[in-house]
């Protein structure tokens, strides 16, 4: 059985090397996903072309692989190497980050042409309309499929084990190898796991109340069934409530 | 703003009754269809000029291609003495680069007939975003300068609303509002009311009527209401296929128009 000794040693920093793992990697993925995000958007096509260049490369590649190729191949060619830690985070981020460049552009695209000309018939420049109309927009759009992109990253996290990453699934498997009881070592690994992405979707959630909030529409109610069923299909009639009036 | 020291063109401030605005021989095409042909037309200084013209016309694109949301493919357009597209190099002339379009841009201000107000940010925001960012105002500048306007037009007390809270007509004032905040020489409104429920036309035609009586801001106005065009105009222009065919004080244009297709506009809109 394992014991509370192993468990202090091996899986509470494990656990902690996950969460560090992937909280570099969502750094990371979310900076290349903005940056190539927008760049997609860009009005030359060279730099479009570019951009999307990176997100097709990128998506089509195996995470894993590319892991393994800058723990093991990147040592050979260059003659040093990252930490192991820094691999897959770079993987990982580099990865997950093409997937939420195409989430950026597709949110970017969906801002309305009217907004983009606005800014335009108030002489605003391109960085100034992409950070004070374009993207506070398109925000709220992101934040549904980057929750989903972040707990597949957050499971992917488990990856990194492969390349001798004590993570919290490298401490299981070495559990494993010690004990032989594979049952509970593996069960509690998929309920840290689902934990982990509990956690990380009700964070979402509240981000995205606040962010619907700040473009100026109704903050959504708690779906909870209950409410649900207590307030009827009552959708906000909020907005209604204020038209007509003061003209004249 | 003068860019060549020894350019020929006159790089003034315009004295009052020159020319404000200048189209030469501007054509724009969207593929085979020829939107603006061969146009040449001026705007005087502070003078309140009317668009009229059956759909398709051209009259947006007009006002879109000074506010430069869209380019044209040959002809030249002046604002203010400086070409908008292009720029003057060694005394040649060649396509203006992004911060000299944004230059003489500043000039101009613009109101959508689908307001376009920043759903983003709330009603004072709406107003001060540019004149602190592109002008470089203070905040406290800047929103001593909204309430100002948003007291002229009658919003006082929605300043801390979002666009999403306020009437079609309450929209559009703020996106009035938003516009002079830039203290813009040439305002262009397209058809800036007929987004609006019937019965909040009127108070945005005052509201304009208003600007047009106490300021020196030069109009440009597509619209369909035929007596605000006649109250507030000095000059109508009446488009047909991308040419000017008739033009003139509205007095004559409305009453005695000389060209038959204006009277059949005219009957068949009034
Ligand atoms: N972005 C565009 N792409 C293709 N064609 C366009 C575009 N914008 C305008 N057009 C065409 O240009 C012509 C003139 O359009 P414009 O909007 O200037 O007319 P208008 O006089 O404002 O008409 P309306 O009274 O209906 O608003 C129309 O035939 C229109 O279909
Ligand atoms: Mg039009």
């Amino acid at each position: 059985m394992m014991s509370w000794e192993f468990f202090r040693e091996w899986f509470l920093p494990g656990i902690w090397v996950t969460i560090q793992v992937l909280l570099y990697s969502t750094v990371l993925a979310a900076i290349v996903a903005f940056t190539v995000g927008t760049l997609r958007t860009s009005r030359f096509w060279i730099v479009r072309f570019l951009a999307g260049t990176y997100f097709e490369i990128f998506r089509g590649m195996s995470a894993l692989i590319f892991m393994f190729w800058m723990a093991f191949a990147v040592p050979l060619m260059l003659g040093w190497q990252f930490v192991p830690l820094w691999s897959g985070t770079l993987a990982l981020g580099m990865t997950y980050g093409a997937y939420g460049s195409e989430i950026v552009r597709g949110a970017l695209a969906a801002v309305p042409a009217a907004q983009r000309e606005a800014g335009i018939a108030l002489s605003f420049t391109r960085m100034q309309r992409l950070r004070r109309i374009e993207i506070p927009q398109a925000w709220p759009e992101m934040i549904p499929p980057f929750n989903n992109l972040l707990i597949e990253l957050m499971k992917g996290t488990a990856l990194v084990s492969v390349i001798a990453v004590a993570d919290m699934t490298f401490a299981g498997n070495l559990l494993r190898l010690a004990t032989n009881e594979s049952a509970p070592i593996y069960t509690l690994l998929l309920v840290l796991y689902f934990l982990l992405a509990f956690i990380l979707t009700r964070l979402m959630r509240m981000l995205e109340r606040r962010a619907k909030a700040g473009v100026g529409r109704a903050p959504e109610k708690k779906n909870g069934i209950l409410t649900r069923k207590l307030s009827g299909r009552g959708e906000s009639a909020q907005a209604s409530a204020q038209t007509a009036g003061g003209v004249g | 703003m003068s860019t060549t020291p020894d350019s020929t063109t006159d790089k003034n401030p315009p004295v009052d009754g020159s020319q404000l605005i200048r189209f030469d021989n501007v054509t724009k095409r969207f593929g085979d269809n020829v939107v603006l042909d061969d146009l040449c037309f001026d705007v005087s200084s502070g003078k309140h000029v009317t668009l009229i013209g059956p759909s398709g016309s051209g009259k947006t694109t007009i006002l879109r291609l000074l506010m430069t949301l869209v380019e044209p493919d040959s002809g030249t357009v002046k604002v203010s003495g400086d070409y908008l597209f292009h720029e003057e190099r060694n005394g040649k002339l060649e396509p203006a680069g992004e911060s000299h379009i944004r230059e003489v841009r500043k000039n101009i201000g613009m109101v959508f007939q689908q307001f376009n107000l920043f759903p983003n940010m709330k009603v004072i925001r709406n107003i001060t975003e540019a004149p602190v960012h592109v002008l470089g105002l203070s905040k406290e500048e800047a929103e001593s300068r909204a309430r100002e306007l948003l007291e002229l037009v009658g919003l006082t007390e929605h300043i801390d609303k979002y666009p999403s809270q306020l009437s079609g007509g309450q929209q559009q004032r703020v996106a009035i509002a938003r516009a002079l905040a830039m203290r813009p020489q040439i305002l262009l409104l397209d058809e800036v009311t007929s987004a609006l429920d019937p019965e909040l036309v009127a108070g945005v035609l005052d509201l304009l009527r208003d600007i047009a009586r106490t300021t020196d801001i030069t109009m440009l106005c597509v619209t369909h209401e035929m007596n605000f065009a006649r109250d507030i105009s000095d000059d109508v222009l009446m488009f047909d296929a991308g040419k000017i065919i008739e033009s003139g004080p509205p007095e004559k244009i409305f009453s005695e128009p000389e060209h038959e297709r204006t009277q059949q506009f005219l009957n068949a809109i009034l």
